[in-house]
């Protein structure tokens, strides 16, 4: 039915049972009975009577008394039943309507309540007036009952606040408190509102939790100091009965222990969530529970025997999981797991501490205190309770089983430890499980099976690794080294010591422990050979940095290179190794220019100290100590083309960065760890690490030239070996060879032959050590002087690459050499170049080094015959090549012939002159001859010269001379050329024809010089022919008719030839006048081959026509030319044609060289020409 | 009141751990250690509800007989593990949520440090008179 209660609670479905009892007064409640449960809610009278003289005689004074007795007790709540039987209703029919027994009821009684009288017509019929009564009956029989049950209820609830009031007052007892407010629960229990059964339990459980926390802070309740009793028994929570009558009733006499208050709350809770469906919360409430009661016993300062509260926490938890298990299915339980593993894992620590405290553990068994302990413990749970009697598996026997021996207490030990590691395992609550996990290995380690520990250890060691907790870490290690020494894993037990002997969170006296356990099998184990331990380093001690002398850490072949490494030592007693050795990787560089000092003092960066990243403490193991991103610029080019096709990012250290985090961490892997056995080893003998940094000195001769890359630095300890596998960042050294070198280079851009000059040796000493006395020994060709400064001394310019010890000492040698060139050189177009070779000894080789010198000609010279008729002159033309100015003096020529008739007569005013670069100076010498001169003169041109800039020399310069030959100088022919105008003209009109005449004057008689085939001799006479041509090169001059001819010349003086010719001006002006060459004309000579012959001469004559051709209007004269020498050809047909050869410029004289004419110009001419010249 | 205060970073390593110097450090450590497996429980049951609405205080870890743990996650993941005396029931929730809203406070502090390096291990004194002030303070 419908409950509708006050203080706008929400209207409930609710199902109340009532029982029916027999009125009997003593029933009724007294003032201050608060049983609620057997309450009498309502009164009900029944009646049968049906004859008004029977109810006037006894029914009336019967309902009197009765409503009496109900008023003295307050009760209003009552119900007067009057039962109709239609068989007596015939009987006795009614007089009056009104004076029914029904209405005389109502008229005495219910004044004011008709409703509390209900009639029940033949309750026994099978009438539809009978089911309409009882229906009617029944309905507010309901109604009435409701009504009095809330008003109780309500004034009950009310009863119960005015009590919970007076708690503050002495004398009031929870017991009592407790008593009514479960009265109440109870009743909603029967209503089966669970919800409001449960919170009056809750608030009966945090009234008293706060009665607790307040007698802690001081302000104790009286009543309070009973539940502070002694703990006697403890034998768990009982759950399988709804309600434990028998602490009930322990707390109704106020007998009950707060164990036995809190159970009993505990298990009429749990009994209420179950029916709620809600065992999980159960679960978390008794975890809850638990741990609230073991605070609440310690704070109430309740004495509770050792063991005893384990006890009770075991079966409290095993009794719970056994209830919740009861009331679920499988899966259920399985997805739930989340809450019940905290009493899992609560249980176990619990019989873990039983265990430890009843010496269960120990490896020898319990002694008899413990046993004597066992026995008390087991008093104290008494006998097993009935309900659980029958059962295998309850919490009772288990404990009394787990106590009972040792065997079974770690069967029972180790089911609860695994069961509790696999589901935390299974819900991923890893940590915990480790955590549990490491419980366990203590437990088998006190069982002495270290082996079973072992993985416990590991398994917990490595989570706190990945996770970095240093401490957990430690402890752990300890464990396990502890483990391992039990199992006998030397190499893994000296592992983790030396991990834990450099561990800062441990004790100086712990580290000095491990360390000394090191030391010790180090010393015991050094008489067996061959078996090395190899550890890794990082535990032992670590790199700081490395510092190499010489600081660039590049050194020559047979050179000392050290490097001081700085080791700290993790160490906390300083500790003897014998050896320390670093590996070192040899690797020859294919690139030998890798292997020169310059290269190397070019490319090391370093001040010689490579500083290690110090190795990450532990904490944050796997996260922090990855390496940092090593990221570079990568460009591909087509290799067809060279052009751009991919560019990009790398990282050149991904393998480092994305390896797997598991094995990140490089602990406990001594497998991993390989001994490079290398051939190239550094070692440090006998050396004592003290605690902290200390600095080791590695000497090493350089040998091989190469690249040497530090690998591996290993420490041994006897046979133990601390190894670190690879030195990052690289370390490496260099060890190059150099042969001495020595390069001559001039300080000028290039060498001039003939002044001092100054250059520079260069000695790259290279391997060689420059001693003192040393000195370089130079052979010079004698075409090489060298001046030396005696004063002047080599300063030896020491610089890193070339390590020279005692560099400060002078070296005796021939620095600086001036050098004088005597060598003289012909004229060439560019400058003249010549090579002397110097060959120097050194020192350092037996072989003579021949360095090879350039030295340029300055000056280039040409000569030139000029004549004037007969007079002779020699022109000497000096060109200075160089960049430099020159000072010319004492310039002189003199014949080499030693012809005595010969006179060179200087025309040269200055003595001195000066030439400045790219300059040309010209000197004349008139010829002078007495007799008749030789066909060819030997000349020598000499001058002095010396650079301007230098104004001092120290050393007389040899001069610079030419020799040259002049030939044929003698004049010949004397060619005069005259333009006469027209006859009748005073000057030269253009357009108008004008005669040239050509005189050619024979000078002299017979020479040596005219000897050759042109020669003809007739009767002591001799003639020789000749070949004039006009040639006009200017085109100022149109010759007419014929321009060539050939002309026999008879051999002697003043022998004349006129010709004469027609030309014509082209242009106004003074016009220079047509040239007119000479040719000896010689015949054909036997000797030669017709057809080469034949040959030459057409080349002859094609070339005679190339050269005249820019002269359109002489092509006549070219034609007629030709048609001449067919001509003359034509009479020796078939033979060859003569030849022509040109006079030595020396042998004709053009004495109208030079010679102009004015030319007017025509007058009808309407353009005018006018060419200056 | 507070006997231990640890922050730990998002990775799980320990950035920070102290505990009242008078009890055994190492029993704290691995406290807070096991209760980061709650942690990351209750983390990602809370990931799929709203990062707005997201509380950070994780209320009560799990309790033990002597300490209740209690924690605290940024939105960053980096967390705040407080272990508490069971014994100190005057200490209540809402109370433990204003420490942890003061050591998130102070943390951000130590994190807009231009010198702290995120990841390091907090070294900061003003870090660290706060979480003695916390460990001292009694209610």
């Amino acid at each position: 039915m419908e409950w509708r209660r006050s203080y706008g609670r929400a209207p409930k479905m609710i199902h109340l049972e009532s029982n029916f009892v027999q009125f009997k007064e003593e029933l009724l409640p007294k003032e201050g009975n608060r049983a609620l449960l057997t309450f009498p809610f309502l009164h009900m009278y029944w009646t049968e009577c049906c004859d008004t003289e029977v109810y006037k005689a006894t029914v009336k004074d019967d309902l009197t008394k009765w409503q009496n007795v109900l008023k003295a007790h307050s009760s209003v709540d009552w119900l007067i039943v009057v039962v109709e039987n239609d068989a007596k209703k015939k009987n006795k029919t009614n007089i009056l309507p009104r004076t029914s027994i029904v209405d005389k009821i109502r008229n005495d009684f219910c004044n004011k309540q008709s409703d509390r009288c209900v009639v029940l017509s033949d309750p026994l019929k099978d009438s539809s007036r009978t089911q309409e009564s009882w229906n009617a009956f029944l309905t507010k029989l309901r109604t009435l009952l409701l009504m009095s049950f809330t008003k109780n209820l309500g004034k009950f609830e009310d009863d119960m606040r005015t009590l919970r009031e007076k708690r503050t007052e002495p004398g009031w007892s929870f017991c009592e408190y407790f008593m009514v407010q479960e009265e109440l629960a109870f009743v909603f229990e029967m209503l089966q509102q669970f919800e409001d059964a449960l919170v009056q339990y809750d608030e009966l459980d945090a009234l008293f939790s706060q009665y607790v926390v307040n007698f802690g802070a001081g302000d104790g309740a009286n009543w309070l100091t009973f539940f502070c009793q002694p703990v006697k028994s403890w034998n768990g929570l009982i759950l399988r009965k709804p309600i434990d009558m028998e602490k009930r009733e322990s707390i109704q006499r106020r007998e009950a222990t707060l164990l036995d208050l809190r159970s009993y709350l505990f298990s009429r809770q749990c009994t209420l969530l179950l029916f709620l469906q809600r065992p999980w919360e159960v679960a978390q409430r008794a975890l809850e529970l638990l741990h609230n009661c073991v605070q609440e016993l310690k704070l109430l300062e309740v004495s509770v025997p050792p063991g005893a509260l384990d006890c009770w926490v075991f079966l409290s938890c095993l009794e719970v999981l056994q209830r919740i298990e009861g009331c679920c299915d499988r899966a259920q339980i399985d997805s739930n797991i989340a809450h019940t593993v905290g009493l899992w894992s609560y249980a176990t620590e619990k019989l873990k501490s039983l265990g430890y405290l009843c010496g269960l553990v120990s490896e020898k068994g319990p002694n008899s205190e413990d046993l004597n302990r066992t026995v008390d413990l087991l008093a104290g749970l008494g006998a097993e309770r009935p309900e659980t009697a029958n059962a295998a598996q309850s919490p009772y026997k288990k404990l009394k089983e787990a106590l009972s021996s040792v065997e079974a207490f770690e069967k029972h030990y180790l089911d609860l430890s695994h069961a509790t590691i696999e589901m935390y395992t299974s819900i991923g609550r890893i940590r915990s499980a480790k955590f549990v996990g490491k419980d366990l290995a203590e437990f088998y380690m006190r069982k002495k099976s270290p082996q079973k520990a072992e993985t416990y250890l590991q398994g917990a060691l490595k989570n706190y690794l990945a996770e970095g907790w240093a401490l957990p870490i430690t402890h752990t290690r300890k464990q396990l080294a502890e483990c391992q020494k039990h199992l006998g894993q030397m190499e893994n037990y000296l592992q983790t010591s030396s991990l834990l002997a450099s561990d800062c969170h441990l004790t100086e006296e712990e580290r000095k422990y491990f360390c000394q356990e090191i030391l010790n099998f180090a010393s015991q184990q050094s008489d067996s050979l061959g078996h090395k331990i190899v550890l890794p380093m990082h535990s032992f001690a670590q790199l700081r940095d490395l510092h190499f002398d010489p600081c660039n850490a590049v050194v020559h072949v047979g050179g000392i290179l050290s490097f001081e490494i700085t080791m700290c030592s993790q160490m906390p007693v300083p500790v003897h190794v014998e050896q320390i050795a670093v590996n070192v990787h040899f690797s020859v560089e294919k690139n030998s220019y890798r292997k020169t000092a310059e290269w190397l003092t070019k490319h090391k960066t370093s001040n010689g100290i490579i500083n290690f990243p110090a190795e990450t403490p532990p904490f944050p193991a796997s996260q922090n100590s990855l390496p940092a991103l090593e990221l570079y610029e990568m460009f591909e080019r087509s290799p067809s083309d060279n052009s751009l096709n991919t560019t990009g990012i790398i990282c050149r250290n991904v393998h480092m960065l994305l390896r797997r985090q598991e094995s990140s961490s490089s602990l406990d892997m001594p497998s991993g760890i390989a001994l490079e056995e290398g051939v190239h080893v550094l070692k440090c003998s006998d050396v004592t690490l003290e605690p902290g940094p200390n600095r080791i000195t590695f000497r090493t001769q350089a040998k091989e030239p190469g690249t040497y890359t530090l690998r591996q630095l290993c420490a041994s300890v006897g046979p133990v070996w601390f190894v670190l596998p690879h030195i990052y960042p690289i370390v490496q050294y260099d060890v190059y060879s150099q042969e001495p070198q020595l390069h001559v280079t001039p300080l000028t851009d290039s060498l001039l032959a003939g002044i001092p000059q100054k250059v520079k040796f260069t000695v790259t000493t290279g391997h060689y050590t420059i001693k003192n006395g040393d000195s370089l020994q130079l052979s010079n060709a004698e075409a090489m002087l060298i001046l030396c400064q005696t004063e002047n001394r080599a300063v030896i310019y020491s610089n890193t690459r070339a390590p020279a010890p005692g560099g400060e000492s002078d070296m005796l040698g021939t620095p600086e050499p001036h050098r004088k060139h005597k060598d003289k050189q012909k004229t060439g177009h560019c400058m003249v170049t010549t090579d002397h070779k110097v060959s120097i000894d050194c020192p350092w080789s037996i072989y003579s080094t021949v360095i090879s010198l350039t030295f340029s000609v300055p000056f280039q010279t040409t000569h030139a015959l000029l004549s004037a008729g007969t007079r002779k002159y020699v022109q000497v033309c000096v060109q200075n090549l160089s960049e430099l100015d020159f000072q010319l003096s004492d310039s002189n020529l003199i014949d080499t012939g030693d012809s005595t008739d010969l006179h060179l007569i200087p025309l040269n005013t200055q003595s001195q002159q000066r030439i400045s670069s790219k300059q040309s100076v010209f000197f004349v010498w008139e010829l002078k001859w007495t007799q008749e001169p030789p066909p060819s003169l030997h000349c020598q041109f000499s001058v002095g010269f010396s650079p301007t800039s230098e104004e001092r020399l120290s050393v007389s310069l040899k001069p610079y001379t030419y020799e040259f030959q002049v030939e044929n100088f003698f004049t010949l022919y004397n060619v005069k050329a005259e333009i006469f105008p027209t006859s009748g003209m005073e000057y030269c009109r253009t357009g108008s024809l004008c005669s040239l005449e050509v005189l050619i004057t024979r000078l002299s008689d017979l020479l040596e010089a005219d000897k050759d085939e042109s020669l003809t001799e007739s009767d002591e006479y001799f003639s020789t022919k000749l070949m004039y041509e006009v040639v006009d090169n200017s085109s100022n001059w149109a010759v007419c008719g014929k321009s060539c001819g050939v002309i026999s010349m008879p051999v002697a003086a003043q022998a004349t030839h006129r010709v004469h010719m027609e030309v014509m001006p082209l242009f106004a002006g003074y016009l220079p006048l047509p040239d007119v060459r000479l040719f000896k004309y010689l015949p054909h000579h036997s000797a030669h081959s017709s057809q080469l012959d034949a040959d030459s001469w057409i080349e002859n004559d094609s070339l005679s026509v190339d050269k005249h051709m820019d002269d359109p209007l002489d092509s006549s004269s070219v034609k007629s030319r030709g048609s001449v020498h067919s001509t003359s050809s034509g009479e020796h047909k078939g033979l060859p044609m003569p030849r022509l050869q040109a006079l030595p410029a020396g042998q004709v004289f053009n004495a109208s060289a030079g010679m102009q004419i004015l030319v007017i110009p025509s007058q009808d001419d309407h353009v005018l020409e006018v060419s200056v010249t | 009141m507070a006997v231990c205060v640890a922050v730990i970073a998002k990775e799980n390593y320990p950035l920070y751990i102290r505990s009242t110097p008078t009890e055994n450090e190492l029993k704290f450590h691995y406290m807070v250690h096991t209760s980061l497996d709650v942690v990351d429980e209750k983390v990602s049951a809370m990931g799929k509800a709203l990062v707005d609405q997201r509380e950070l205080y994780l209320g009560l870890l799990y309790p033990t007989e002597d300490y209740k743990v209690y924690g605290y996650v940024t939105n960053s993941k980096v967390k705040f593990v407080m272990v508490v005396d069971s014994s100190n029931t005057a200490l209540r929730d809402n109370e433990i949520r204003s420490m942890f809203r003061k050591l998130h406070n102070s943390y951000t502090d130590v994190m807009c440090n231009p010198f702290y390096n995120p990841g390091d291990r907090i070294q900061s004194r003003a870090f660290d008179t706060m979480v003695t002030s916390m460990m001292i303070q009694v209610c």
